[in-house]
């Protein structure tokens, strides 16, 4: 009896794996159930809104000037971008000019933030994939790009500085002294952190061909922002449709040739370098002159709808702002760059092994602020 | 061999290096000077009385609605010692709510309302977050000696 059993072929049987909330490489509190055969993985069932707050409809029940703190709140890694975004929307509805050296300031600000916030990612992404070390030198560097912003916004992640019409006040006296001193430590921690970790053979191993998306599909998918210029698109907001001062500045876009995990890293990496390039002109270029355009009394923008786009660290991130010309808007829709690389996650993790989802979910690197709201 | 050097040129250099660390509870980083900690009430040091007039300007644009005010007449224009016709009466702010952003300093008619250094949220006892006028008025006193802020006008 227990001989025949054992000649039987043996039963494929699927296995759930429950990955998260609470895993620490899911960046947050997202959860995956795996189907999985043996090591592959034959489905994924995303689980989002454990950090749900309800930020859109909150604006609604809050004043113009008091919802860039909740947009201060909904992408954590890079605030001045998304502050941006909410201003942007509120002036082009109000036809507000925003004073030159107020765009200097923000570009500078957000180019600062995009640095920092890649520079997370460059620390998570090895740890990701079993390096320890670069998460220490990335946090070195962006906790010098944070104490830069304190003493510029008076906060180091909430920083409720951009206004809409301007920003909240002028940089400190010390600010071209500070930057002197940060931009060469920047460069070289960014060089430092390339020559650990980009070239290293096991994170290679790691990253090269791990899920695959071309471009076609990707913007199917409705990726944006670097996920989607690593698979060859060369789709950024700041060149496509510039806003704030972004056509004065001269510098690239890189774009990954597969689409793979590694194409995804090294996309950032050369993004930071850029954006260095951008913060340069713009200190170079900068005027003096008033920072923000006043506006009396209680922001009333007028009856109508506006739409604002701009390039977050993530993607592109867009303000739907409707008015009812009160002092409160009658709706806010965030198009959440996060939120849109992650419904690619299905097609990227289908026939990967399971060690492999961590990387390619922290390749997309998505921040469950942004994703549930 | 020379990697090695290197390498080694590398250990000795960090040798020599004053250490990163800061021992937290004992020492302090410095904060930035526009650093936004919790908010304090200021204290009018020629009147001797504080520059808050109640006026709840600051507690309507809170984002998080985590302070209160009252008004009252103020004794000293009665006696003619004060230009301010009303004064505060009570204020209390629940610092667990308040999400520091500023906004309170920035709608503010009379600069009475400032942020402070203070930023260490935890405290002993279950309620020792809310803080009254009287707590404000202290804290504010004791940032307008550290900082040496300016005064404002009456």
């Amino acid at each position: 009896m227990v001989e025949s059993r054992s000649e039987a072929p043996l039963d494929m049987v699927q296995m759930m794996v429950n990955m998260g909330p609470q895993h620490p490489s899911t960046h947050g509190v997202f959860r995956m159930v795996l189907g999985i055969d043996g090591e592959r993985v034959v489905s994924v069932d995303p689980h989002i809104g454990y950090l749900h707050r309800g930020s859109e409809k909150l604006c609604e029940g809050e004043l113009y000037t008091q919802i860039v703190t909740l947009f201060d709140r909904m992408d954590y890694l890079s605030n001045f971008n998304n502050e941006l975004a909410f201003c942007m929307a509120v002036e082009k509805l109000m036809a507000l000019q925003v004073p030159e050296r107020a765009e200097y300031i923000r570009v500078i600000m957000c180019e600062l933030n995009r640095i920092a916030s890649h520079l997370m990612f460059f620390g998570t992404m090895g740890l990701d994939t079993g390096a320890i070390t670069p998460v220490l030198y990335a946090f070195r560097d962006r906790e010098r790009v944070q104490s830069l912003f304190e003493a510029v916004s008076g906060a180091r992640m909430m920083h409720n500085y951009i206004r809409v019409g301007g920003v909240k006040e002028d940089l400190p006296e010390d600010f071209r002294q500070r930057m002197a001193k940060l931009m060469p430590q920047l460069k070289q921690g960014i060089e430092e952190g390339d020559r650990l970790l980009s070239f290293s053979e096991i994170f290679l191993a790691r990253n090269k061909g791990i899920g695959v998306i071309d471009g076609k599909t990707a913007i199917s998918y409705g990726m944006s922002g670097p996920a989607l210029r690593a698979s060859g698109v060369p789709m950024d907001v700041r060149k496509d449709e510039p806003y704030s001062v972004y056509n004065r500045f001269d510098f690239g876009i890189p774009i990954g040739e597969k689409g793979d995990c590694w194409d995804r890293y090294y996309v950032r990496i050369e993004e930071m370098r850029q954006s260095l390039r951008i913060v340069e002109q713009a200190m170079a270029q900068m005027p003096d002159g008033p920072i923000s355009t006043p506006v009396r009394g209680v922001l009333r923008p007028p009856r109508g709808e506006a739409y604002a786009r701009a390039e977050n660290p993530r993607g592109e991130i867009g303000v739907y702002l409707v008015s009812d010309g009160s002092d409160k808007p009658y709706r806010v829709k965030v198009r959440p760059p996060s939120f849109c690389n992650l419904v690619a996650l299905k097609y990227l993790l289908r026939d990967c092994y399971v060690a492999d989802c961590v990387v390619i979910l922290g390749s997309l690197d998505v921040v469950l602020g942004e994703v549930d709201r | 061999m020379l990697g090695n050097l290197k390498g080694l040129l590398v250990t000795l250099q960090t040798m020599f290096r004053k250490p990163v660390t800061v021992q937290y509870p004992k020492e302090h980083l410095p904060v930035a000077s526009r650093y936004m900690g919790f908010p304090v009430l200021m204290w009018d040091k020629q009147l001797e009385e504080p520059f808050c007039t109640g006026c709840m300007v600051c507690v309507r644009n809170c984002p998080t609605q985590c302070m209160s005010a009252v008004m009252k007449d103020n004794p000293h224009h009665a006696e003619g010692k004060s230009p301010r016709r009303k004064i505060v009466e009570s204020f209390s702010i629940n610092l667990g709510r308040c999400i520091l952003c500023g906004m309170c300093v920035d709608v503010c008619n009379f600069d009475a309302i400032e942020m402070s250094h203070q930023h260490e949220l935890s405290k002993y006892g279950r309620n020792d977050n809310r803080v009254n006028l009287e707590k404000l008025l202290e804290a504010g006193k004791k940032y307008q000696e550290e900082s040496g802020s300016v005064e404002a006008a009456p």
